[in-house]
C-alpha cells in the first residue's frame, strides 16, 4: 500500500525560505503507527528521496492527532533560480506515492 | 483576573475582508483588531524590490474596514509586516493610506509607525563582533552579503509594538514582524499569560486556517491569565481540539517548539478542551525566555536576469523520453553558444519539462503513463537582461526544430508566443537565515508617531 491510500492527507509547504515540511494526517492511532513503523519512511529514506543531505531531516511525531511531519532544509533557498516549487506545496506528492 | 480579546480578521490583509463580517465580529467587543500584512511565502522578489504582493487598493479597502472599526470602537488596531516584505517604504505606503482613510471618515488617531529597515554597515558591525548567528540550514555569509541586498529588514517581537501602545498609539504600522508578535503584544503587555499569548497568537496567525471552515475568514483570540481561547468569527464555523492543535504544524519545521525573539514557545504538554461547540480553551503552554534576545533577518538581492521560453510539444516521441530530447538540445546548442562568445559561469539555464516532471523533478516512475502534451519551459539566467534574451535566441531554433531521433524528419513544435523569448526581468534571491543579539528589542527598531486630528477639530497631523 502506498502513503496516500492509508493517510487522510498528506500536505507539504514552506517552513520559510530555507525549510520545507511535510506533513502526513493519518485517520487512526492504528495507521499512525503503521506509517510510524514502516522502513520507507525513516528521516533516512525521506533524505534520499528529496535527495537531501542524510541526517538533515527531522521527524516530529504529534500522536495525539495523528500526525507525522518531516521537515528539512531546501535544496536550494526558496525563489532561487532552480526554483521548481515556490511554496513547496506540491512536494508532498513524492512522499504520498512511497509504498509503506 | 485579566482577559484580552483579539479580533484578527483575515490571515493576511490585502486579500479582501468582507465588511459586514467585521462589523459582525465588533459586537463582541474584541480589545483590539490584529492583523498581518506579510510573509516571505512569495519568494525573494518582493523584499528585494520593496514591493508589496497585493494589490495597492485591496490593501487600502481592507485597511479601511480595520481602521474605521477600531476607531469607532476606540480599540487598538495593529497591522504588522506591512506591505508582504515590511520594508520601511512599506510602512510608509500603509501610513498614507491610513491618513487618507482617517480624512475620508473625519476620524482622528494616533498612529505609530515601526520600522524595521537595515542599514548594512550596522549589522556588518555587528557581524563583526560575532552577534550574528546561522539558523539550521542557513547559506554560508560573509560582510560583502549585508551589501549584495537590496533591502534587509529585522523581524519585530512583540515589545516594539507595547512601546506603540504605551505610548498612546492607536493605529500601529509595523514593517517585518513575527506573525505572533502583532495578536501577542497587547495580552502580553496587560499582563496575559506569556506563553498562552504567544500560543495562542501561533494558531490565530492564519485567521480561519485553524477553525474547521472556510466560511469567513476571522477568529477572535482571548487571552487570560491562565490560557487562550479561539473561537471563529462566523457562526457556521468551528474550532476544535484538532483543528487548533493541528494548526501548529503549518510552516513550522516543529510544532512542540517554536522560536520567538525573546524565547521559545513550548507545546507539547498542551490541554486542548472544547468548552462550547465553536471554542478550544488551550492551557499548558510554556515559555522559556531567551538569555539573548535576538531578531531574525531577512535579506534578498538581485542575482541575475531572466528570458524564459514555453514550447508545447504533443509529440508521441517527444513525450516517451523527454530528457532525451533535452539532451539533443544542449548537445547540439552548448557550442553555438561558445562560438557567440558566451562564456560558461556567466550564464546557467535550465530545461523544466511541465506535465513530466518539472514539479517533482528527478525520473519519472516506471509505469508512469505517457502524458498527451507537455509545456517545455526554458529558462535562461545571466548577468544582464539582454545576455539572457540573446542566449534564448541562440536556443530558439533548436527548441522549434530538434527531433529525439537525429535521422529523422525535422519536427516543429508548438510555440504559443512570436517572439517565443520573454524577459523575465530580474531573479532573486533570500541570503540570510540567521538572527541578531540585540541589547534591546528597540535597539534597531525606530518607531515615529503621528497624532493625526479630523479637519473638523484643531491642529493637522
Amino acid at each position: 500500500m502506498k502513503v496516500k491510500e492509508i493517510a487522510k492527507y498528506v500536505r507539504s509547504k514552506n517552513a520559510g525560505p530555507f525549510w520545507i515540511t511535510i506533513d502526513i494526517f493519518c485517520r487512526s492511532q492504528e495507521d499512525f503507527q503503521l506509517l510510524r513503523q514502516s522502513p520507507n519512511l525513516t528521516a533516512d529514506k525521506v533524505a534520499k528521496m528529496y535527495g537531501v543531505k542524510p541526517g538533515s531531516v527531522q521527524v516530529f511525531y504529534a500522536d495525539r492527532i495523528n500526525v507525522i511531519k518531516y521537515s528539512f532544509p531546501r535544496p536550494h533557498p526558496q525563489g532561487s533560480r532552480y526554483e521548481n516549487d515556490m511554496h513547496g506545496g506540491q512536494q508532498y506528492v513524492l512522499l504520498a506515492e512511497q509504498e509503506v | 483576573m485579566n482577559t484580552c480579546k483579539i479580533l484578527m480578521p483575515i490571515g493576511n490583509l490585502g486579500i479582501g475582508l468582507n465588511r459586514q463580517e467585521v462589523e459582525e465580529a465588533m459586537k463582541q467587543k474584541p480589545d483590539a483588531i490584529a492583523v498581518d500584512a506579510g510573509s516571505t511565502d512569495s519568494g525573494p522578489a518582493y523584499l528585494a524590490n520593496g514591493m508589496n504582493k497585493y494589490q495597492k487598493q485591496m490593501i487600502r479597502h481592507d485597511m479601511e474596514i480595520c481602521i474605521v472599526a477600531a476607531r469607532k470602537a476606540n480599540i487598538p488596531f495593529l497591522m504588522g509586516s506591512c506591505g508582504t516584505c515590511g520594508v520601511d517604504g512599506m510602512v510608509d505606503l500603509c501610513y498614507e493610506l491610513a491618513l487618507d482613510i482617517l480624512k475620508e471618515h473625519n476620524l482622528q488617531g494616533k498612529i505609530a509607525r515601526i520600522y524595521a529597515s537595515q542599514n548594512a554597515e550596522v549589522l556588518k558591525r555587528k557581524y563583526r563582533e560575532g552577534k550574528i548567528h546561522p539558523l539550521e540550514g542557513a547559506s554560508e555569509i560573509s560582510e560583502a552579503t549585508f551589501d549584495q541586498c537590496s533591502n534587509i529588514v529585522a523581524l519585530c517581537g512583540a515589545e516594539p509594538f507595547i512601546e506603540a501602545l504605551k505610548n498612546g498609539a492607536n493605529i500601529i504600522l509595523c514593517g517585518r514582524a513575527t506573525d505572533t508578535a502583532i495578536m501577542a503584544a497587547l495580552p502580553i503587555m496587560q499582563g496575559c499569560d506569556v506563553a498562552s499569548a504567544w500560543h495562542g497568537a501561533k494558531v490565530v496567525e492564519c485567521g480561519n486556517l485553524c477553525t474547521d471552515s472556510r466560511k469567513g475568514t476571522g477568529v477572535f483570540l482571548t487571552v487570560d491569565e491562565n490560557g487562550f481561547a479561539v473561537t471563529p468569527t462566523h457562526a457556521e464555523a468551528h474550532c476544535t481540539p484538532y483543528t487548533v492543535s493541528a494548526h501548529l504544524l503549518y510552516e513550522n519545521v516543529n510544532p512542540f517548539r517554536l522560536k520567538e525573539p525573546s524565547g521559545l514557545i513550548v507545546t507539547d504538554k498542551c490541554e486542548y478542551t472544547q468548552v462550547d461547540d465553536r471554542t478550544v480553551y488551550v492551557t499548558g503552554t510554556r515559555f522559556e525566555p531567551a538569555e539573548q534576545y535576538t531578531m531574525k533577518l531577512e535579506g534578498a538581492c538581485l542575482c541575475g536576469y531572466q528570458s524564459i521560453n514555453l514550447v508545447g510539444m504533443a509529440d508521441p516521441k517527444v513525450m516517451a523520453n523527454p530528457q532525451k530530447w533535452i539532451d539533443n538540445v544542449k548537445m547540439l546548442v552548448d557550442p553555438l553558444i561558445e562560438a557567440a562568445g558566451y562564456k560558461k559561469g556567466s550564464y546557467t539555464y535550465e530545461f523544466k519539462a511541465y506535465g513530466y516532471n518539472a514539479v517533482i523533478p528527478g525520473p519519472v516512475p516506471e509505469g508512469t503513463p505517457v502524458p498527451r502534451e507537455i509545456g517545455m519551459l526554458l529558462t535562461v539566467t545571466a548577468d544582464t537582461q539582454d545576455e539572457a534574451t540573446q542566449i534564448s535566441k541562440i536556443f530558439n531554433p533548436y527548441l522549434l526544430h530538434c527531433p529525439v531521433d537525429m535521422s529523422a524528419q525535422l519536427p516543429s513544435f508548438a510555440f504559443p508566443f512570436s517572439p517565443v523569448d520573454c524577459a523575465r526581468g530580474g531573479t532573486y534571491e533570500f541570503m540570510f537565515h540567521h538572527v541578531v543579539d540585540v541589547d534591546s528589542p528597540l535597539e534597531l527598531v525606530r518607531i515615529d508617531y503621528t497624532d493625526y486630528k479630523s479637519d473638523n477639530s484643531t491642529g493637522g497631523c
